[in-house]
């Protein structure tokens, strides 16, 4: 119990929280986050309706409005979609899909950056310059654009049925495997910095192998970059999901992320009944932008050169 | 010099390669010719005979080489659902998109250019605040949700803007159509060059800023301070000068991802161009129309991106080439 109460004591007085705690941009995009994931996480609960239940679609109450609109039926807080469910569940169901895909996203791209620019960086030579030519060749091609041809030719090689079966798992993994040399990168780059320190040599010095040294002493020197990076690789992903699902190559009708929500609406949109575009819109951008300036504090916080400031 | 030149082209022709045994092996598994060739009434055996005599049966090595020697001479093989080349038919997609993309590099290059240097000049200035908390906001949202929401805007509530299709073009030389003489046409660009500059511009502001606040803290440029030059010279004949070299590098990469951005926008805007033909090409399983665009997309990007490291280590005498390489 002691040993918890020193941990937590010395976590009060770290830099993070220091400076957190001076940061009104990162105590609010940080609070706005932690509702929307406990939103997500809960949505079961909080949901009044459940979106992926045919049985409570009712054609009679497709496009109504949001409350706060004339004709609306107080029911349905934010309005209905065109098939009639409840656009405040579908789209507290969808942040869960779309959270869901960027966090698993980023911890496949994690685990293969980690482990690729660790050997990348501690091995140097050879191993090194092949495995950064293949990084560099697929950082010039972009992600969206890898990922959206990838899809199709899942798509079609898997028929539409199966493919929306497995259309987040397929997700995960095409977001996943294009986006790791942005982690391999950042981790090369620092374990160049940490490789030469004494501490690494005195491992040597004890015997330990490389795959030691690399994981239990370099590594958890590495982790703040790999941190700052994954932020912002998480709102990318979830944009890039929400693009792909937005083109039809992403999660199916029947079970919505935001951007396949986002894509429901957009025919709507001429005919008046924004909102089924427009909202979940709204939401997709607020997390994406509650990340994004959470990763822009991080960034901060964690590179030395701004200290000088 | 030479040997950096030399390894540039080699590693672009790997790359190539790569992304030709990738389209074969698809083409391969997936499309296959006799599907477009034979009646339905045709029986198993001479559907067997077809294949043999199509040299479906060949060794799948023998087979890559006639794709590749075919590929090389501009023979993509044929769309099912235009029933011509894909080549042709990419090729006569493509002003549409080229002048889309060309007039976002023109609104990318005209608002982020300003603004990246007065935000570096001015730090503090009201306006620079302004400009990079927008750009953070600009940067989370996604080019197809400003398309819809800019559609939504102008044209829904407002009436004013055209929202779908290409509008009246001009064409020149019998090929190429354009957008930029006519009024129409102009108007249909607008919304689309906006939605698809709108991703870019946050980032170039970023940088160029970035770069800018380097070099503005760099020692010749207090020297130039020193020799008592005005602000204006300083800023904008040693500072932007030096701030250009990595704008247009990371610029020219860009510009080869904003093809795929493209997709994204003309789905919106239903604009005619590659990107949209190939979602249709994907919906419609067009096998041989959705391998050439990735080939002529694969060598687009190559080609840029070859190009772009050649005239960067060119131009910066820092980059060690045959080591870099």
């Amino acid at each position: 119990m002691d040993r918890l109460s020193f941990y937590w004591q010395r976590m009060l007085e770290s830099d993070l929280i220091y400076y957190y705690r001076r940061d009104k941009i990162a105590i609010v995009s940080s609070l706005v986050f932690l509702i929307f994931a406990l939103m997500a996480l809960f949505s079961p609960l909080i949901a009044p309706f459940d979106p992926y239940d045919l049985t409570q679609l009712d054609l009679m109450n497709s496009e109504m409005p949001p409350v706060w609109i004339e004709g609306a039926d107080p029911r349905f807080l934010l309005g209905t979609d065109d098939q009639g469910r409840d656009l405040w569940s579908t789209i507290l169901y969808g942040m869960r899909v779309s959270l869901l895909i960027g966090i698993c996203a980023v911890l496949l791209q994690g685990t293969i950056g980690i482990v690729i620019g660790l050997v990348s960086g501690y091995m140097g030579g050879k191993v090194d310059s092949l495995l950064m030519r293949i990084a560099d060749v697929q950082l010039s091609f972009s992600t969206l654009m890898v990922a959206i041809n990838v899809l199709a030719i899942v798509k079609n090689a898997f028929g539409g049925e199966t493919y929306s079966n497995w259309a987040m798992v397929i997700l995960i993994l095409v977001i996943g495997l294009s986006e790791w040399p942005q982690i391999a990168r950042t981790v090369r780059s620092s374990v160049l910095g940490e490789k030469e320190k004494e501490y690494v040599d005195a491992a040597h010095v004890m015997g330990f192998g490389p795959v030691r040294i690399m994981f239990k002493h370099i590594l958890p020197n590495c982790l703040s970059p790999i941190f700052v990076i994954s932020t912002v690789q998480i709102a990318n992903a979830i944009i890039t999901e929400a693009a792909l699902s937005f083109l039809g190559l992403g999660m199916p009708v029947t079970q919505p992320s935001l951007g396949s929500l986002i894509s429901i609406g957009k025919e709507y949109l001429f005919s008046g009944s924004w909102w089924i575009t427009l909202i979940p819109g709204f939401f997709l951008i607020a997390i994406v932008i509650a990340i994004n300036l959470m990763g822009d504090f991080l960034r901060d916080v964690f590179n030395p050169r701004l200290y000088k400031e | 010099m030479f040997q950096f030149l030399i390894k540039r082209t080699l590693q672009a022709f790997v790359v190539m390669f790569i992304i030709s045994i990738f389209c074969f092996l698809v083409q391969d598994s997936l499309g296959d010719p006799t599907r477009e060739l034979a009646a339905m009434s045709m029986s198993n055996a001479d559907r067997a005979d077809l294949r043999e005599s199509l040299g479906l049966n060949d060794p799948l090595l023998v087979q890559y080489g006639r794709f590749a020697g075919r590929a090389l001479q501009g023979d993509l093989g044929n769309s099912y659902f235009f029933k011509e080349p894909a080549l042709t038919v990419i090729m006569k997609k493509l002003p549409a998109t080229l002048e889309l993309v060309f007039a976002a590099s023109f609104l990318i290059i005209f608002v982020s250019i300003p603004l990246g240097v007065f935000t570096a000049i001015r730090p503090r200035h009201w306006f620079s605040r302004f400009t990079m908390a927008v750009s953070v906001i600009g940067i989370s949202i996604p080019v197809f949700l400003t398309a819809l929401g800019l559609i939504f805007i102008f044209s829904v509530t407002l009436g004013w803007m055209p929202s779908f299709g290409r509008g009246e073009v001009v064409h020149i030389w019998g090929y190429w159509s354009s957008n930029f003489f006519s009024w129409d046409g102009f108007l249909h660009i607008i919304m689309p060059a906006i939605a698809l500059s709108s991703i870019m511009v946050p980032l170039f502001i970023r940088l160029v800023r970035a770069e800018m606040l380097e070099v503005l803290s760099s020692e010749y440029v207090k020297f130039a301070r020193a020799k008592g030059l005005g602000s204006v010279p300083v800023y904008l004949k040693h500072a932007l000068k030096n701030t250009m070299l990595p704008v247009i590098t990371v610029g020219g990469v860009q510009i080869g991802i904003m093809v795929a951005y493209t997709i994204l926008t003309e789905s919106v805007f239903q604009w005619p161009g590659m990107g949209f033909m190939f979602l249709e090409a994907v919906n419609r399983s067009d096998i041989p129309l959705i391998t050439a665009y990735i080939m002529f997309v694969g060598l687009v990007f190559v080609v840029v991106n070859t190009l772009v490291d050649m005239l960067y280590g060119m131009i910066n005498p820092m980059v060690d080439l045959v080591g870099k390489g």
